[in-house]
């Protein structure tokens, strides 16, 4: 049993805080992963569960023991690194190897867990290279190695793919996610990417400033955001925030975009949103994938406008239309086939019954 | 207007089709220029040496063409390998040299680590400090060292003046500070996460020194041997200033004051004796270059 659990976890480096205060829960064989652009500390956090850093205040538990004074050998941790940190002189089977050697597990038994794990990997027929001999892949896959032969309570990886060109991302993406399958360990991954935290994680943990915006399953996080930087940051391309107000009109609420452009608020929110009507700073919250072109059937809530597109971008299954509203600049996705044009007018289909209502001043979603 | 600019500009330039091995071979050609101007300037008085060791004393003075050797004899060399006393220099020589390398690596691979990795209060003025010291000149030293040596005997009843094997404390007061400045930047240049792995993998500071520094560091831990032996065997100021006796000579002063006696130079047997104490290091040079290849942290981290 090997739950991790951070309580109050502060981390200041002279008096400069990295982590402010951090609470996680994180269950036996769970596959969690820390998100969150650069600074937010998310390594940080990671390294102090590895006990690479010392912790400035609160708790970090690793299966129910306080180990906050514990060195990392003696925590049954393993962590593979962005840039691999293979030991250069040794092959991958010494690599692999060394950790065991040191706690002096016997001979047989060694070579026993280096080849299982060789095999996991797919790595049996590299064991005699060196790690300069092997391509970047392979060198993350012996890294992978060199944490799984040592049977750990917890597996870190801190940004293990970022080095690796965008093909072979997402084939070991995949590998670890297999990986996690075989052999069940508990995880904590870090990464700056939310698209491998997306498809990795049990569930994702998102930072900001040194502290945990949101904790949630994937679809969690991308359905109900809790906050503007949550919203913002899952999912691409980016969630459209565009200035709006909420107005009162015959029983119904509206939200009122622009002078010419206003959408009714799906009936099931009204009460939701009652509180907010004509207040200041609100915003309105809905992602690219919700502005589609028009079709013949609609669906409720779904409500057809006129928009001029700036610009059209072309992917191939889809086509990113731009347009302006109230100042900001909107993202659309419509079929490639719908004729988009730059400059033109075209029909396009706000989908609402995904929208969200900001309060920009405190970033959360009403 | 931009089309009426290009096509206006495009006579003028000629294509340099080629252009780029052109440039290779004139950089090729004066490369080689120089390097043989430097090898005939550096190689030029290891060849009078070696002309000079092979004559006769007649010849020596005679005026004959210098760069010519007409009766070869091998007379020199027999005459100082027979001589007890230069095989009494060179060991002296040889033993110092050994031992002084020894310690050498000993203090500065075990400071260097401590300073570079070891992250404790003072650790970068300490490693300023190191390299200070190594500003000093020697000559400035003898003074206060013969004075430390006087108190030293007058404390212990030790007496360190004239014995060759005070130059295994003393070189290292030459050797240590350099060589601990080399292994402080190879140290400092092997990436942080490798020995967080190692700490990981349960490797305390003395394992993660022996089994992953040192021989990550190889090739800047032979540079520093290298220096150290160079430092120990060429040291001329401090046995001629601190040793009298001969039997207590090393190598470079025992030519000088042996075979030089008063206005007499023995020409053909000190240029022997400096052509013979020359090639240890060139042996251990021409045998360490091959494990002395940068690079070694290949394939470390994403490379």
């Amino acid at each position: 049993m090997a739950q991790v659990t951070l309580r109050k976890v502060v981390k200041k480096y002279d008096e400069v805080p990295a982590v402010r205060g951090v609470d996680l829960d994180i269950a036996d064989k769970e596959f969690i992963v820390l998100v969150g652009p650069s600074g937010c500390g998310k390594s940080t956090t990671l390294r102090m569960i590895a006990g690479l850093e010392e912790i400035t205040g609160g708790d970090i538990a690793i299966g129910g023991n306080i180990v906050n004074d514990v060195p990392p050998k003696d925590r049954d941790i393993a962590m593979v690194f962005q840039n691999y940190a293979l030991y250069p002189h040794m092959n991958v089977y010494e690599n692999m190897s060394f950790g065991l050697k040191l706690k002096k597990t016997p001979k047989a038994e060694i070579d026993k867990r280096v080849r299982l794990a060789a095999g996991i990997l797919d790595i049996t027929e590299l064991l005699d290279r060196k790690p300069k001999a092997l391509s970047g892949g392979q060198r993350q896959r012996v890294a992978m190695g060199r944490a799984i032969v040592r049977d750990p309570k917890v597996f870190l990886f801190d940004e293990p793919l970022s080095n690796l060109d965008a093909k072979l991302r997402v084939q070991m993406r995949t590998e670890i996610k297999k990986v996690h399958q075989k052999v069940r360990t508990t995880t904590v991954y870090v990464t700056h990417d939310q698209v491998e935290a997306m498809t990795l994680a049990d569930r994702v943990v998102v930072m900001n400033q040194g502290l945990i915006e949101q904790v949630g399953t994937p679809n969690d996080l991308y359905h109900s955001p809790a906050t503007k930087f949550v919203a913002g940051f899952i999912g691409s391309p980016a969630m459209n925030f565009i200035p709006c107000q909420v107005e009162q009109a015959a029983g119904a609420l509206r939200i009122r975009l622009t002078d010419a452009l206003s959408f009714p608020v799906p009936a099931e929110r009204t009460a939701r949103y009652t509180p907010y009507v004509g207040k200041p700073s609100l915003v309105l919250g809905l992602r690219p994938e919700h502005i589609i072109e028009t079709r013949p059937h609609i669906e409720p809530n779904q409500h057809d406008f006129d928009m001029k597109i700036d610009v059209v971008e072309p992917m191939g299954m889809e086509t990113l239309v731009y347009f302006t509203v109230n100042g900001v600049e909107v993202c659309g996705r419509v079929n490639p086939n719908a004729g988009a044009a730059a400059a033109k007018t075209m029909k396009l289909r706000a989908d609402l019954s995904n929208m969200h209502l900001i309060d920009d001043t405190t970033g959360k979603v009403l | 207007m931009a089309d009426a600019a290009v096509t206006a500009a495009a006579p003028v330039r000629p294509a340099h089709y080629g252009s780029m091995s052109r440039d290779r071979r004139w950089a090729m050609r004066w490369s080689y220029f120089f390097l043989v101007l430097f090898a005939i300037f550096f190689l030029t008085p290891p060849l009078y040496m070696l002309l000079t060791s092979l004559k006769t004393s007649a010849e020596i003075s005679a005026a004959t063409n210098p760069w010519w050797v007409f009766a070869p004899t091998l007379e020199n060399y027999v005459a100082l390998l027979t001589k007890n006393e230069f095989l009494v220099f060179f060991r002296n020589s040889a033993l110092v040299s050994v031992c002084v390398v020894t310690v050498t690596m000993v203090i500065s691979v075990l400071a260097a680590f401590s300073l570079a990795r070891m992250k404790f209060w003072g650790s970068a003025t300490l490693a300023t400090g190191v390299f200070l010291t190594y500003l000093v000149p020697d000559t400035l030293l003898f003074i206060p060292l013969f004075k430390m040596f006087a108190w030293f005997r007058d404390l212990t009843g030790i007496e360190l003046i004239n014995h060759w094997w005070t130059m295994i404390i003393l070189y290292p007061t030459l050797s240590v500070p350099f060589a601990t400045w080399i292994m402080i930047g190879y140290f400092a240049s092997i990436p942080k996460e490798l020995d967080e792995a190692a700490l990981i993998d349960g490797a305390g500071w003395f394992q993660t020194l022996t089994k992953i520094f040192i021989p990550v560091a190889m090739p800047g831990i032979i540079a520093a041997m290298i220096f150290s032996f160079t430092v120990s065997w060429a040291q001329f100021l401090y046995p001629l200033a601190f040793t009298t006796s001969s039997s207590e000579l090393l190598l470079p002063v025992g030519i000088v004051t042996t075979l030089i006696k008063g206005d007499v130079f023995n020409w053909g047997q000190i240029m022997t004796g400096a052509l013979l104490g020359a090639a240890p290091p060139l042996i251990i040079y021409a045998f360490l270059m091959d494990y002395y290849v940068a690079g070694l942290t290949a394939g470390a981290t994403k490379g």
